[in-house]
């Protein structure tokens, strides 16, 4: 396992800051090369829905990166945890997008439509309610509300297996068959969020497997 | 029946044909480059002539370059662009179409022959149950055409449609995900079948069908969501019980047999109340229109229907 560590060069610390800045660059290029593509009719005949959706796949990868993050670093000794809080921002980013999508370029501020939508379909309803779930993720993303909450904090941030168990709902309640490309996506998300059942013990019998080592010596 | 006028089509909103030709030598050649094939599909489009048939419609065409590249034929692939894209090994010649089941005289319709059948012109409003919509002009003949040479039984009460399988040449019918089973199976009701609207269309915009719009020969029921205008049609046969169809089968609660255009009655997953005109408005000022009960046909076809609760029978 920890070969798979020792393959990565480690990156100097003084470049720590300036990667992470770059991850937030990047992780925005997709958004803006889809922009770019649907104002310009690259997208095809209906770039408002092919917007959208792309929107929300990425939002969906994004999520899938975050929740990540914990099991590289488990399981194959590779500490990503610096990234970790842009990944899971650029994730709200898109989801807002997604949202903003629906809202001004699908439904065109048809408040009415929207409303009966959230109301009464259901995989808009769970999309609605992740993305209000991920306000308050988003907004505690910074050092200072971590000191301030303390352990609160990370309770609060445990909200974000439900937005992304939510999240592959919404998904699969919204495609008229799930093929490759959904399944994926949803099946990536179940193992990661079932991970964390398999967390504690799995991390406890590595401990064990390590002790008697110690012991010997 | 409104007497036919001719379609006002400015000029201007007709694509010069020898820029698409141009256009379709151009993808062929690609074709042919990047994957050392023919492109088989586009060899067979040919110029059909049509006399100019019933129910005029004065509504604006949506351009031909949106009807052949954003299309709902899930063998070809799921995405918009995959029928277009993943079609160019289809073969739709020859061809032929077997009509069986209980009639006096059962026979195989071969393509020659098809073509050969009084065509028109229908240019009809098409509404897919995903919420959006396409003007289309159609070439065909009624399906009734075909009926009245089988001599159906009177007996028979439907007619069950199918759709070839062939995974060497549609990449859809092949892999690991499925999306739905095969063949693509569906039905009408005869009186449905039998109605002058209800046509097997064979061409689009002068031409003969593109292998992504269901080449060569393909069922059109305007007044239904679009999955029922069943595509590539090999066997057509008439039976005595309600068929099975695709859709329904795969999920009943959210498809059912008749799949009618109706406003009123919401898909329970969106609305069906508006629909979006394909190639029209672009990213800026997506045109968005009501949907009309019986997509715009309810003078013609309502009294298919009258008694029946079409909540229940969505």
């Amino acid at each position: 396992m920890a070969s798979i560590s020792a393959a990565i060069p480690a990156l100097p610390r003084k470049y720590h800051a300036a990667s992470i800045w770059a991850l937030y660059v990047i992780g925005l290029c997709p958004a803006a090369w889809y922009f770019y593509q649907a104002a310009t009719g690259g997208l095809g005949f209906n770039p408002v829905k092919e917007f959208e959706h792309l929107l929300g796949i990425w939002a969906l990868r994004l999520i899938i990166a975050t929740l990540a993050i914990t099991p590289l670093r488990d399981l194959f000794g590779i500490n990503w945890v610096r990234y970790r809080r842009a990944l899971g921002l650029l994730a709200f980013y898109y989801v807002l997008m997604h949202f903003s999508v629906y809202l001004l370029l699908d439904l065109q501020l048809n408040f009415a439509a929207v409303g009966g939508d959230i109301a009464r379909r259901p995989y808009i309803t769970i999309g609605f309610a992740a993305l209000l779930c991920l306000i308050p993720l988003a907004v505690t993303s910074n050092n200072w509300s971590i000191r301030k909450m303390g352990q609160g904090w990370i309770r609060l941030h445990k909200v974000v297996y439900l937005i992304a168990i939510g999240g592959a709902i919404h998904y699969v309640l919204a495609v008229k068959s799930v093929t490759s490309g959904p399944f994926a996506h949803i099946a990536l998300i179940g193992i990661l969020v079932a991970y964390r059942l398999f967390r504690r013990p799995l991390l406890n019998w590595k401990r064990g497997r390590r002790q008697p080592a110690q012991l010997a010596r | 029946m409104p007497a036919y006028r001719p379609p006002h089509i400015s000029p201007s909103e007709i694509t010069p044909k020898d820029i698409y030709l141009s256009r379709r030598s151009f993808i062929g050649a690609a074709a042919a480059a990047g994957f050392g094939l023919a492109a088989g599909g586009e060899a067979w489009a040919a110029p059909l002539s049509a006399a100019p048939g019933p129910y005029k419609l004065n509504e604006k065409l949506t351009p031909k370059e949106a009807v052949t590249t954003y299309n709902n034929f899930y063998e070809f692939g799921v995405n918009k662009e995959d029928p277009s894209q993943n079609s160019g090994a289809f073969k739709p010649t020859p061809w032929s179409v077997k009509v069986e089941g209980m009639v006096g005289k059962p026979k195989e319709f071969g393509l020659d022959e098809i073509l050969k059948m009084k065509l028109e012109d229908r240019t009809y409003r098409m509404r897919c149950v995903e919420g959006w919509s396409m003007v289309i002009p159609w070439i065909g003949f009624p399906l009734s055409a075909i009926l009245d040479q089988v001599e159906p039984l009177g007996s028979a009460k439907y007619v069950a449609f199918e759709t070839v399988v062939r995974p060497e040449e549609m990449p859809g019918q092949g892999g690991l995900f499925q999306p739905l089973p095969w063949p693509y199976i569906e039905g009408l009701r005869m009186d449905e079948a039998r109605h002058p609207l209800t046509i097997l269309a064979v061409g689009l915009y002068g031409e003969t069908l593109p292998n992504q719009n269901g080449a060569p020969i393909r069922l059109v029921v305007p007044w239904k969501y679009g999955f029922k205008s069943i595509k590539s049609i090999v066997k057509i046969k008439l039976v005595e019980e309600q068929p099975q169809t695709t859709w329904k089968n795969s999920n009943a609660r959210e498809y059912g047999f008749y799949s009618n255009v109706n406003p009123a009655v919401d898909h329970p997953r969106w609305s069906q109340a508006t629909e979006q005109r394909i190639g029209e408005g672009g990213f800026f000022g997506t045109k968005r229109v009501d949907t009309l009960p019986f997509n715009g046909y309810a003078n013609d076809v309502a009294s298919l229907y009258s008694g029946m609760d079409l909540k229940a029978n969505y």
